[in-house]
């Protein structure tokens, strides 16, 4: 599980900047900016964040639906916004999304099956009968029966849609899944079905997740190594069990003690604070976390502190002692 | 303390092409004065068709409130006129809904929004009521109330926003709460801070509060009282304490272990229990008990005829045949 599948290097996103030469400097949005992450082949990343940290972005940049203001991604050692062409094409058969809401990402006019098996029909695989073998294969491993093929979307519940979208992204055998928000659209008990499947697609297939979501409980339900993302950046990157037991960064620790327990005997201490209005335009050279920070130093005004490893693969972006 | 609100076999139907949905089924349950009772549920089972019909706002056509009696302070909210409801609504009785960006008035400014309701139920002048405003907002923890009068509520963040809504409904001094979904929608650090301050205000306001929520972690950290809904009924009451120490019904167990829980082992093989199938629609409900076919105890009885919600341990209630003796 060492084998490194996708490398981001430096990868920023602002949006609303000018990108002409000598265009006067305005102020932009800066969703991602500069996000460095290895993805080894195999495991699953769980990245979390509150609304606005820029977790989906990464996500559409690392499927290359959108293109960075710097920096690259590298997968399996190919910078990806140089490919082109056929290869381009390989490289989306190789990398599939699963999204949050299972309502607005199906086609309304299109069956189960015609859903699921269009991939195979875009990357003119099979004939035609092969296909629908194929589909009526992968709508059962995922659990949907191969009557439903010609359903439509509504006659569907969402957790059976959810189901579909994920029949599609995995039928082309891809190695890497972007799941987004995969479960936070889904009523709790079909919360549980969903992430039981994806953990079973994952040993069956040999797949690596990148499981985007604000649910620090599935996140660490799911995930072997968390990156927790604030204002565009990661701000702390660590095995699973590490960083729920020892939270470095003073945000990943207020997020933590922010999920409600499912227990009424333990009403936990919060360490909430008010938090800064959103946006995140604010200008480089001080840790954007400082204006409600329980451990700022003086440093922190002045330098922006880098995602270093302070032992045992434990990242975090933080000057404070911690 | 004395009962505030009891709900006695309320019954809400909607009427629709494919037959008759009966979204709120035989519903009894009850709040006393301070109270916060916790309604939990998934999508479907009612529990905002239960707050709709507490407040009267449930549309009619396809809505219809078939039966029951909702007693308010003694009075029976279904026998007033609308006049005489509207008095009651939003002053005694008040509701926060999940959306804070839909619910409320894109072109006006939130401190007009606000001092409607009070010049409305309280008879205030411009100017007391724009200062009666001012207070509201900053107990709601605003952090500066002046500019947050003048506004647009387009202007606030989604936290901001459901602190507005929040202060709108507690502007009268109501006795009674309705709180639909009032964190769903927004973060988890701003989820903390909202509960917490819905917990606050009740302990100073003394309003009682019922919170309908999907989220059994915001049941346990803010609810005194829990019923669980599914397919119209409530399936189990209780305290939140015996709820969450010995949960009765089936389905509840089965929402229970099927979330994941800070605490419990991780790793590859971890698997959650999930309670299999889906909730029924509501227009093809079996015979006899809703849940039957998600069960794990079925038995012969749950097949021909429905169980009662009654009391099994003291102020535990249940509606499942296992209980019965």
């Amino acid at each position: 599980m060492t084998m490194i599948l996708v490398d981001i290097q430096g990868i920023k996103k602002y949006y609303g900047a000018r990108a002409e030469l000598l265009a006067k400097e305005q102020a932009s949005v800066k969703a991602v900016d500069g996000v460095s992450l290895q993805v080894y082949s195999g495991e699953t990343l769980g990245l979390v964040g509150e609304s606005g940290c820029g977790k989906s972005t990464l996500a559409r940049l690392i499927m290359r639906l959108d293109l960075p203001t710097a920096g690259r991604i590298f997968f399996e050692g190919e910078d990806i916004f140089k490919l082109s062409g056929k290869d381009l094409k390989g490289y989306r058969r190789k990398v599939q999304i699963i999204f949050q809401d299972p309502y607005a990402s199906l086609n309304p006019r299109r069956t189960a099956g015609s859903t699921i098996g269009e991939p195979l029909l875009i990357n003119q695989m099979y004939d035609r009968e092969g296909r629908a073998l194929e589909t009526a294969r992968i709508m059962d491993i995922v659990g949907l029966t191969k009557e439903q093929k010609d359903r439509y979307p509504h006659e569907f519940s969402g957790g059976q849609r959810q189901r579909i979208g994920i029949a599609r992204a995995i039928i082309l055998k891809p190695q890497l899944i972007v799941a987004d928000e995969p479960v936070s659209a889904l009523d709790v008990s079909i919360q549980a079905q969903i992430l039981n499947l994806l953990k079973e697609l994952q040993k069956e297939f040999n797949l690596t997740y990148i499981f985007i979501s604000h649910d620090l409980s599935v996140v660490r339900h799911v995930s072997d190594r968390i990156a927790v993302m604030h204002f565009g950046r990661i701000v702390e990157l660590a095995e699973n069990r590490e960083l729920y037991e020892h939270p470095l960064h003073p945000y990943t620790v207020e997020l933590l003690s922010a999920v409600p327990a499912p227990d009424p005997g333990r009403k936990k201490e919060r360490v909430i604070r008010e938090r800064e209005i959103a946006g995140a335009t604010n200008g480089q050279g001080k840790c954007p976390f400082h204006p409600r920070c329980p451990v700022r130093v003086e440093v922190c005004e002045k330098d922006e502190p880098e995602l270093i490893d302070r032992g045992g693969g434990h990242f975090v972006a933080c000057h404070g002692g911690a | 303390m004395g009962m505030l609100l009891e709900i006695k076999n309320l019954s809400t139907h909607f009427h629709t092409d494919f037959g008759v949905i009966k979204a709120v089924d035989r519903v009894d349950l009850s709040i006393d004065e301070g109270d916060t009772l916790g309604v939990v549920g998934e999508s479907g089972c009612g529990k905002t068709v239960l707050a709709l019909s507490i407040m009267r706002l449930i549309p009619s056509p396809p809505g219809k409130i078939v039966s029951g009696n909702v007693f308010f302070n003694g009075v029976d909210l279904l026998s007033l006129d609308s006049a005489e409801m509207r008095k009651i609504r939003g002053k005694d009785i008040s509701m926060v809904f999940q959306e804070p960006m839909t619910s409320l008035n894109p072109v006006l400014r939130i401190g007009d929004q606000i001092t409607e309701i009070i010049a409305l139920h309280l008879g205030l002048g411009q100017k007391e009521a724009m200062a009666r405003a001012m207070e509201m907002l900053s107990l709601v923890g605003m952090p500066s109330p002046g500019t947050a009068i003048r506004n647009y509520p387009h202007q606030m963040s989604g936290g901001m926003r459901q602190r507005v809504m929040i202060a709108m409904a507690l502007c009268c001094g109501p006795k009674l709460m309705l709180a639909d979904e009032p964190t769903t929608a927004l973060d988890v650090t701003i989820q903390a801070q909202i509960l917490e301050l819905i917990g606050r205000l009740k302990h100073d306001i003394g309003t009682s509060v019922i919170l309908i929520t999907h989220d059994l972690g915001v049941i346990a950290e803010a609810a005194e009282h829990v019923a669980v809904m599914y397919t119209g009924q409530i399936v189990e009451y209780a305290s939140v304490e015996n709820l969450f120490a010995t949960p009765l019904h089936p389905y509840t167990v089965g929402l229970m272990e099927s979330i994941p829980k800070m605490d419990a082992p991780w790793g590859r093989d971890v698997h959650l229990k999930v309670i299999p199938g889906a909730v029924p629609s509501l227009d093809d409900l079996p015979k006899g008990c809703t849940f039957q076919d998600r069960c794990a105890h079925k038995m012969q009885i749950c097949r021909e005829e429905e169980p009662q919600l009654k009391e099994y341990m003291p102020k535990h209630r249940v509606h499942c045949w296992l209980y019965e003796k």
